[in-house]
């Protein structure tokens, strides 16, 4: 447990904190709707750094898990009345347990098949929830408003769905770092490195890549939960967004992949920015162009993303820029 | 070089993110402002001024979004002008509250883009940063009921219009009010034209949307036809955004149906009206929700020759003071004919459904305001509750109960179908109901 | 039923060579440089606004204009390869993943923003035939026979020319090419605009019978992986063929179930080759 030893750990976390804190300082609705989002990406973005980031896999259906994971959660709360904190836990179970039967199959492919696999499985499982009566259908699913009653009405509701993103946020850079410092990361990296010399050299290969699949997936399920909540109602079209999983892959890539503080800085850098092109009047049509300039200049010219650029430019901060 | 190159595109990528995240996200709300008085309007003819205190005039901010790019920027460009339309004659003269504040309305909107995550984000922004006291619906069920979360979830009265789907009424909301007559009784007129105008016909085929409103209406219509002794050969759905509807037309042409129902919205309800024709299927009998009573479905030529489609409203529609009267109810807002041949006035063409609710909803919230003589979010909503109201636009009044809360009772609907004039223009006429047909219906058609 | 199935049959199989020849560049460009080309809808899409535009602003007809939209293409795709491609060919497949979507990305975001998401037309009149229970329609034709003439052009090209004999060289290995005296960077550009150009003419195509907006190119393309896949990445004619399967599939099956399944059984089969058989059925190149 090296992890503590790091600079890093404690600016990441202490980053998250802050955002968490000035929220809960100045109450503020829209501040806390955006930091909301915010926190969201951070979350999505960090879950697919440890697969995308560590082990070197090309998720580009990382939304799947969040969709499916909001879905069985939705379907607990809105069908059997399960309070928000038990039907979270269960989406996030639910998508780790899709993650494990994927991996178990998937796995074994490499490269760019497994990138498209992971392309297909998003586009399967959104026509299959299409199609499942229990799910509603492509209706999707409604909460009756009286069930923010049990939360003290639709504002606390609101806040304490806030507090619980806040909470899933440090988590997921928490056990980022572990999983970094760890044994367990290290093998990791060694499959991104060279898979092949990795299993020569007795790193169990499979085992590692499905746990790191499975524990990408977990986070994901549980945000998937909160959002839809919060928006009181889930459709297939909005749980299953194939654009959503790539900009999370942009946001990997703009901070800096295989680092930790790299997919917070960059999500948040990405999300402030599309949420201000979305919003100006001159930008508000060119955003989506402006997002792909942005990634074309990344892989073209600093694929390293902000930090691994800032790491190899600054060679004595790297404790810092993990 | 290379490298100076990389060392500059970073620090002004930094540069840049830095700037974004401090930067303010000033929105660009297209605000549309009445010719802004604080002071009475100066046409007014004062002889010599009565010593009277200058009466406080107050803006109420009433928001919405509207769809002015995406699927659904036909329909809602008409409900958005009827809005306008309203605006601009309320603030001719405002409305006098009982304590003698003059309230004027201001309308703040974006554009949806027809797509549900702006919507939610937006009606937030419209109700935190723009400070509304009022609340309108976008257009359509779908983006509805993402929108009526909100409201309800920050406590401000929405009035939704262009939105039919009865599902949303029955989440529990208290301050969601209704305009539109609701999905379940869309095509149960259609089914009931069908019977008076062939007994014999006995085989219904529905191919509707997969969203919430096109779901609402034909599980309702299947369940009436059923009950009429009808029988459903085909009932399936599509997703939104399909474009190509040869599956459903091959297996509509397998079933052989006396009659086929659907349809979802204008875009697919257009698209599917016109891939029938093309296949030349044989049916006696098309009713399409949404698309046909929009002018711009005879953009499809021939195709839409016989079609015949739900509407809220007509411009040949009989509501007047008088029926008003016999029916034993208040009458309110301009005749039918005034309202026509204002719009005529403004936007240079006749006012399709959409556009009529738009309108409708500014004066029933202005009703309802007067009603109430206070903006008082509870006030009013207890003046919506209470109200039973002729219009223009038609009868309004809403459901009070605890399941239902908000669901339009009293609004009916009226079915048009497209026939030809006598050079062969292709032109709408209202064949149902009985009351308020301006020509028969074309019954079977010939394909 | 035998009416209905050779109804829907006929018309897949009439769709399915649209579907194929939009697929045929992809292959190609996976098969030549491995690269995954993620802008292949958005190309696609590029076609049928060209179409449209051709179309409504100068009254051109969309068969006619179809040798400007390949040319068009063709220099599109030569652009695309030299500014966004080129540069990350030897690198990680990610780099070259993500490159291709970021041209996606911005040839969206433009086009939203030009175009706006209104749903286009491209009006001609269409004629039918009757025959028996099958109604062909006069659009599907035409585009099934361009098809297969622009697929025996392609196979022309490439067996018969010398730019050609290069592209399957660099296909086979580049670096003997190079030292072969093949220029890899004009053959790869070619290989790269040639791709485009077909997925750009399909769309064309399709722009005769559908509806179309910007966003229309998402589903096309994952229609095209599904293809590709099927009929094995690098091989056009497993593309072609894979195609006409997928066509046949989508009239088929609606027949004996509800048409909403379709979507579900593509990707499943999708992901059970990519499983079971990653080469495709006809293997890959």
């Amino acid at each position: 447990m090296r992890a503590w030893r790091y600079p890093a750990f404690w600016l990441t976390l202490g980053l998250v904190a802050a955002a968490g804190a000035v929220v809960f300082a100045t109450r503020s609705a829209t501040l806390r709707e955006e930091m909301f989002l915010l926190l969201m990406f951070v979350t999505l973005a960090s879950s697919l750094n440890i697969l995308l980031g560590f082990t070197g896999y090309v998720n580009f259906g990382h939304i799947v898990f969040f969709g499916l994971g909001g879905y069985v959660g939705f379907y607990l709360m809105s069908q059997h009345g399960w309070p928000l904190w038990w039907a979270t836990l269960a989406g996030g179970l639910a998508s780790a347990l899709l993650a494990w039967l994927l991996g178990a199959a998937t796995l074994r492919l490499r490269g760019a098949y497994f990138a498209l696999a992971t392309i297909g499985v998003n586009e399967a499982v959104r026509a299959f929830v299409n199609n499942f009566r229990p799910f509603g259908g492509p209706t999707g699913m409604s909460l009756n408003f009286a069930v923010y009653r049990q939360y003290g009405g639709p504002a606390n509701a609101l806040w304490w769905t806030f507090g619980a993103m806040f909470g899933l946020t440090l988590l997921v850079i928490l056990i980022s770092y572990l999983v970094k410092f760890s044994r367990f990361g290290l093998g990791l990296m060694s499959i991104r490195e060279d898979e092949d010399a990795a299993m020569v050299l007795g790193v169990r290969t499979p085992r590692l890549k499905t746990w790191a699949f499975v524990l990408s997936a977990l986070f994901p399920g549980m945000v998937g939960v909160l959002f839809f909540f919060k928006n009181g109602n889930v459709e297939p079209g909005d749980a299953f967004r194939l654009q959503m999983s790539i900009e999370i892959i942009v946001m990997v890539m703009l901070g800096g992949s295989g680092t930790v503080l790299g997919p917070a800085i960059g999500s948040a850098a990405y999300e402030r920015l599309r949420g201000y092109l979305l919003t100006s009047p001159i930008f508000k049509n060119l955003h989506l162009a402006f997002a792909g300039f942005l990634l074309l200049i990344i892989v073209l010219f600093v694929p390293a993303g902000l930090v691994g650029w800032m790491r190899s430019r600054l060679p004595k901060l790297r404790r810092v820029l993990e | 070089m290379t490298r100076a190159f990389r060392v500059i595109l970073v620090l002004s990528m930094l540069a840049a993110l830095a700037l974004s995240g401090c930067a303010k996200a000033t929105p660009a709300p297209t605000a549309t402002q009445p010719p802004k008085p604080t002071s009475p309007p100066t046409a007014q003819p004062t002889v010599a001024p009565t010593p009277k205190p200058t009466p406080v005039t107050k803006t109420v901010v009433i928001g919405f979004t509207s769809s002015k790019t995406g699927s659904q920027e036909v329909p809602s460009t008409g409900q958005t002008r009827g809005l306008e339309l309203w605006l601009e004659q309320v603030n001719a003269k405002g409305v006098t509250l009982p304590d003698g504040t003059i309230v004027k309305f201001e309308f703040k909107t974006y554009d949806d883009e027809s797509n549900k995550e702006r919507v939610q984000q937006l009606y937030t922004k419209l109700i935190n940063d723009d400070k509304t006291n009022f609340l309108i619906s976008p257009y359509s069920s779908g983006l509805t009921d993402a929108a009526a979360v909100i409201a309800e979830q920050y406590g401000q009265i929405m009035i939704t219009t262009g939105a039919a789907s009865d599902a949303t009424y029955k989440k529990g909301y208290q301050l969601v009010f209704q305009l539109y007559t609701p999905a379940s009784r869309y095509l149960t007129g259609a089914v009931d034209l069908l019977a008076k105008l062939d007994p014999t016909a006995k085989k219904i085929a529905i191919v509707h949307e997969n969203d919430k409103f096109s779901t609402d209406v034909v599980n309702a219509a299947k369940a009436y036809a059923e009950s009429k002794g009808y029988e459903i050969v085909l009932f399936e759905g599509y997703d939104s955004g399909t474009t190509d509807f040869a599956p459903f037309i091959n297996k509509i042409i397998g079933a052989a149906p006396d009659a086929i129902m659907g349809g979802g919205h204008f875009a697919d309800g257009s698209t599917f009206a016109k891939q029938m024709y093309e296949k030349q299927v044989k049916a006696k009998f098309i009713a399409l929700l949404v698309a046909p009573p929009e002018l711009k479905f005879a953009d499809i030529g021939e195709a839409a020759f016989g079609i015949i489609g739900p509407s809220q409203w007509e411009p040949q529609a009989a509501y007047s003071e008088a029926s008003a009267k016999a029916a034993g109810v208040q009458w309110y807002g301009p005749s039918v004919a005034d309202f026509v041949s204002a719009y005529k006035a403004k936007y240079g063409e006749d006012p399709a459904y959409h556009a009529a609710g738009g309108y409708a909803a500014g004066l029933i919230l202005q009703k309802a305001i007067e009603d109430a003589g206070s903006l008082d979010t509870a006030k009013v909503k207890a003046a919506l509750d209470a109200m039973d109201v002729l219009t223009c636009y038609g009868r309004v009044k809403f459901n009070t109960s605890a399941e239902a809360h908000g669901l339009q009772v009293a609004h009916e609907m009226v079915y048009i179908q497209w026939q030809k004039d006598a050079s062969g223009k292709l032109v709408k006429q209202v064949v149902w109901p009985a009351e308020g047909k301006s020509a028969d219906a074309i019954y079977p058609l010939s394909r | 039923m035998t009416e209905q199935l050779l109804a829907s049959l006929t018309d897949g199989l009439l769709l399915g060579f649209v579907y194929g020849l939009a697929s045929m560049g992809l292959s190609l460009i996976w098969g030549v440089m491995r690269v995954i080309n993620l802008a292949h809808g958005a190309t696609m899409v590029l076609g049928m606004f060209a179409t449209y535009l051709l179309f409504s602003a100068f009254g051109i007809h969309p068969y006619v204009a179809l040798p400007i939209i390949v040319v068009l293409s063709l220099l599109f795709g030569f652009l695309v390869y030299a500014t966004a491609v080129h540069r990350v060919i030897n690198a990680p497949y990610l780099s070259t993943l993500l490159a291709t979507f970021a041209v996606n990305m911005m040839i969206i975001g433009i086009g939203t923003a030009v175009f706006t998401t209104t749903p286009r037309n491209v009006d001609i009149p269409v004629g039918r035939i009757q025959a028996g229970p099958v109604t062909l329609l006069s659009t599907r034709l035409v585009a099934t026979l361009i098809a297969v003439i622009v697929t025996a052009g392609l196979y022309l090209l490439l067996y018969r020319t010398r730019p050609g004999k290069a592209i399957r060289a660099v296909a086979n290995n580049r670096a003997a090419a190079r030292l072969m005296g093949i220029s890899a960077f004009r053959t790869l550009a070619l290989s790269f605009g040639l791709g485009t150009m077909l997925a750009a003419a399909a769309g064309a195509l399709i722009a005769t019978f559908f509806p179309f907006t910007i966003l229309s190119g998402a589903g096309y393309q994952t229609k095209g992986f599904v293809i590709c896949v099927l009929g094995g990445l690098g091989n056009p004619t497993g593309a072609l063929i894979g195609g006409l399967i997928l066509g046949a599939l989508e009239g088929i099956i609606p027949v004996f179930m509800a048409v909403n399944w379709v979507p579900v059984i593509e990707f499943v089969l999708f992901v059970l080759i990519l499983l079971v058989k990653p080469s495709g059925l006809l293997g890959a190149r």
